[in-house]
């Protein structure tokens, strides 16, 4: 596939999910079947086209090759706004996740929504919601990410309250979309921060530019921290996780698209690809943002008795270690985990949607025995359920195993920051324990509710047949390797920092260049064409464009200390030099705790001791995580299966525990004492203020200007009418006088003439 | 004792006051039209006597000559006017007709 076919190819899939939700939301009552198998086919072809992206990129092999189409999106004169679609190896991966659970999502509802009384129109927000994470994986910048962001978050809202006639449903779908207006406030805010300070949105100009300086320091911090904001409202890390459980009241199917595929893969995937914006200091914040959610929100898995609800809290924490593998450094951990999490976790909701939609009820006490009536979904949520827990050989175990090794290889070098490890293992060996807890709840032992059971059934192969296929990826999904040396290390590797500097780095050059205020002119041919110009060899090597002039000792030595970087002419050219920079960030990482484990840190060799840090704290996680996901199973069996340990009596024994639990951590009643009540009180004051003063200064005037129009009414009547008036009398009064002397009579005015000449003469004589 | 130019002013003025007088006092149209015959007269006898003694040309007999004439013309008008106002008012007493005054 050439560059040109490969973002075609991923144009065309952008393009289909929008074009089923055209179809179908427009015309799909129309269709015959109501337009499923039209959203369906589409779907599977984009599928194909995604797998065929996916192949390729997987036979290249190159983590570093990327295909970007770039087209000016907003052109004011010197202010211009690229944007485009980038089509890389994590964005081949993700667009085969999306597509492929997706198109199964589909192919899900076909049997899961049968009869339903809006059917084309859940065919058509499922694909607008597919539409909106596509867009998210293929921009090429914050900008577009930040538009399939929202739309993502808008059709959460469609689906989530798709059975709006149930209050609960409604407001889920609106409690989905507020909690993320909250954390979209602080990617916003992030993302403006960088554009202000950077002046571009494109991923790899904004790598580049952190890499050179161009934002750095307490800055980069907050404004991680603000992007990160959006990650916890989309990917729901506490304190915005309170959506996702609510989130259930929508339609099984997408809530298995959701918390697999689309939505909650955004925020990950978001912090993934920008890596490099991540200061060591937001990193810490994320680190621990992930690993307590993983953990907090695992336990309260153990007590939830909805089979939905306790998937949910399953998939809050199982983004929690994503969060935490990106905050450790390892971004590609996350990713990995994204990709092997989306199959079993959609697996997982398939089943329990095959469940409810058998028994017509999402509580565990009322189901039991169920494996004789539904062998397929028994099997393959089993399947499912030992991915999750990390059983060796099924794929969910090299991904966690994976971030597992690296926060504790992170705990190993900053000894004081044990604990994300520590909180992460033992999410680990909870989460196998809530996950046989639901198995055995569900399919073994005696039914409860016989009515329940006798009219149970298997679900059709619509429905099942995506079972089966999620079942075998959740099995090989990882390739029985680890994301660094399996198939995932041929498609996602960390940043290679220095060649996207130097590939994008002139144009941070220049920007320096401005800043300083002096070498100017030296920037400009350093970033023209022609090296020559510039008359000297290390010049030509400093801004040669291809890679091999980077590390050649000449290079390096012609570039002095980052002192000199202002002002000097040579200098100035090299700053689009990556070896510089890098020296300058190499420096940087070295008091600071994370970066030294960082990315960056990573991809530059000469690091032995990280290494082997690496290489222990990988076989100590994963004894560890073997051991304590076996501890977890055998609890499990031990109180659900064997029945050694009463549920309730242990219930009984902590009720404080429990309660706690129930209760979520009360994060919802102390939102409602806090936020709410603050925001109502606040309100209250707003209104009270508005009323009294605001009213107040407003009627104020009212009558001020009452009185003001009062005193200048009596002016009018009096003075200026009385002006008017007083004019006039005064003429009429002259001319009743006047009238009297012009009689009209010849001989009264001959009279006139005759005694004005005399006085006239008189008057003349006088003189 | 011999006559001036003194002398004719002297005749000229009393004329003029005369017809002056006449024009003031008259209730009669034709009165009035009489008056206004002395003032004529009384600037003629002026020319005239100004003809003789100061100037010695004859512009002065030419302007008393065209002022007959003129009077003689207005006289016309004024005699048809008279005429018309005593058929339409039925009197020549000018201080009666003051319809327009009302």
């Amino acid at each position: 596939m050439s560059d040109t076919a490969i973002l075609i190819t991923a144009l065309i899939i952008l393009g289909l999910p929008i074009l089923s939700y055209t179809i179908c939301f427009f015309f799909g009552s129309k269709l015959p079947r109501r337009g499923d198998w039209l959203a369906v086919a589409l779907l599977f072809i984009a599928e194909f086209l995604a797998l065929r992206i996916f192949f390729h990129f997987w036979q290249l092999g190159d983590p570093a090759y990327r295909v970007e189409g770039k087209f000016t999106w907003l052109d004011l004169g010197s202010f211009q706004i690229q944007a485009g679609i980038l089509v890389d190896g994590m964005t081949a991966v993700m667009l085969m996740v999306v597509c492929t659970i997706s198109s199964l999502v589909h192919l899900y509802s076909v049997g899961y929504m049968h009869g339903d009384r809006r059917y084309e129109r859940y065919f058509a927000f499922l694909g607008f919601f597919t539409f909106s994470m596509l867009m998210i994986v293929l921009a090429n910048n914050l900008f577009f990410l930040y538009i399939g962001w929202e739309l993502v978050g808008l059709a959460s809202y469609l689906l989530i309250g798709f059975w709006f006639h149930r209050p609960a449903a409604a407001s889920a779908g609106k409690k989905a979309f507020l909690t993320n207006r909250v954390g979209d406030w602080g990617f916003w805010i992030g993302i403006l921060i960088f554009f202000t300070v950077c002046g571009t949105l494109n991923y790899f100009e904004l790598f580049a530019r952190v890499n050179t300086g161009v934002i750095g320091g307490t800055l980069l911090t907050w404004a991680g921290i603000a992007l990160f904001g959006g990650c916890v409202g989309k990917s729901a890390q506490i304190p915005l996780h309170i959506w996702l459980p609510d989130a259930m009241e929508g339609p099984t199917p997408v809530s298995a698209l959701i918390h697999a595929a689309t939505m909650v893969a955004a925020g990950v995937y978001m912090i993934a690809r920008l890596f490099p914006l991540f200061s060591p200091d937001a990193l810490l914040v994320i680190a621990y943002c992930g690993a307590v959610t993983a953990f907090l929100t695992a336990t309260i898995a153990v007590v939830k008795t909805d089979i939905k609800r306790s998937l949910a809290y399953s998939t809050l924490s199982q983004l929690g270690y994503m969060v935490l593998a990106v905050g450790v450094g390892s971004a590609v951990g996350g990713m990995f985990h994204l990709t092997t999490h989306a199959f079993f976790k959609a697996l997982l909701f398939l089943g329990a949607g095959s469940v409810i939609h058998a028994v017509h009820s999402q509580e565990m006490p009322e189901m039991g025995g169920l494996w004789r009536k539904m062998p397929i979904t028994f099997l393959t949520m089993l399947i499912a359920t030992l991915a999750i827990s990390g059983v060796p050989f099924f794929a969910g175990f090299y991904s966690k195993d994976a971030i597992l090794a690296s926060a504790l290889a992170f705990g190993m070098e900053h000894p004081s920051h044990y604990l994300p490890f520590i909180l992460g293992i033992a999410a680990a060996g909870i989460t196998a324990f809530y996950m046989f807890r639901l198995i055995f709840l569900t399919f073994t032992g005696k039914p409860r509710v016989q009515e329940k059971y006798d009219h149970a059934h298997e679900s059709p192969w619509v429905m099942t047949l995506p079972l089966a296929i999620l079942a075998v990826l959740s099995i090989i999904g990882a390739g029985w390797k680890g994301p660094t040396d399996g198939w995932f290390a041929r498609l996602s590797a960390p940043y290679d920092m220095t060649a996207i500097t130097a590939e994008f780095g002139h144009s941070a050059a220049l920007e320096i260049g401005d800043q300083a205020g002096t070498a100017h002119e030296v920037a400009v041919v350093s970033h023209g064409e022609s090296a020559e110009a510039h008359g000297e060899a290390e010049a030509a090597a400093s801004h040669g464009e291809s890679a091999e002039a980077h590390g050649e000792a000449e290079v390096a030595a012609s570039h002095g200390e980052p002192a000199e970087a202002h002002g000097e002419a040579e200098v100035a050219a090299s700053h689009g030099e990556p070896a510089e920079a890098h020296g300058e960030a190499e420096v940087a990482a070295h008091d600071e705790p994370v970066s030294a484990h960082g990315e960056s840190a990573v991809t530059h060799g000469g690091h032995d001791a990280h290494h082997d840090i690496h290489h222990i704290a990988h076989e100590r996680a994963m004894v560890m995580s073997i051991i304590i996901a076996g501890l977890g199973i055998f609890f499990s069996c031990l109180t659900y299966w064997w029945r050694k340990i009463k549920a309730e009596k242990v219930q009984a024994a902590l009720p404080g525990v429990h309660l706690v639990l129930q209760k979520m951590y009360f994060f919802d009643e102390i939102y409602a004492a806090t936020i709410y009540r603050g925001l109502l009180a606040w309100n209250a004051f707003v209104n009270g203020f508005d009323k009294i003063v605001i009213d107040g200064i407003v009627n104020g005037f009212g009558y001020l200007y009452r009185f003001v129009s009062w005193l200048i009414g009596l002016f009018d009547n009096w003075v200026i009418d009385g002006m008017v008036n007083g004019i006039a009398a005064v003429l009429q009064g002259a001319g009743e006088v006047f009238r009297r002397v012009q009689t009209g009579r010849l001989q009264t005015y001959l009279v006139y003439v005759c005694f004005s000449i005399l006085i006239l003469v008189f008057i003349y004589r006088a003189l | 004792m011999s006559f001036g130019l003194p002398h004719f002013l002297t005749v000229g003025a009393m004329l003029f006051c005369l017809g002056v007088l006449a024009v003031m006092t008259r209730r009669n149209a034709v009165g009035l039209l009489m008056g206004v015959e002395l003032i004529l007269n009384a600037a003629n006898v002026n020319f005239v006597a100004f003809a003789r003694y100061v100037e010695h040309g004859i512009n002065g007999h030419v302007i008393a000559a065209f002022v007959i004439v003129l009077a003689a013309a207005e006289a016309a008008v004024a005699l048809a006017i008279v005429l018309a106002m005593f058929r339409n008012f039925g009197t020549v007493h000018v201080d009666t007709v003051n319809h327009l005054k009302r």
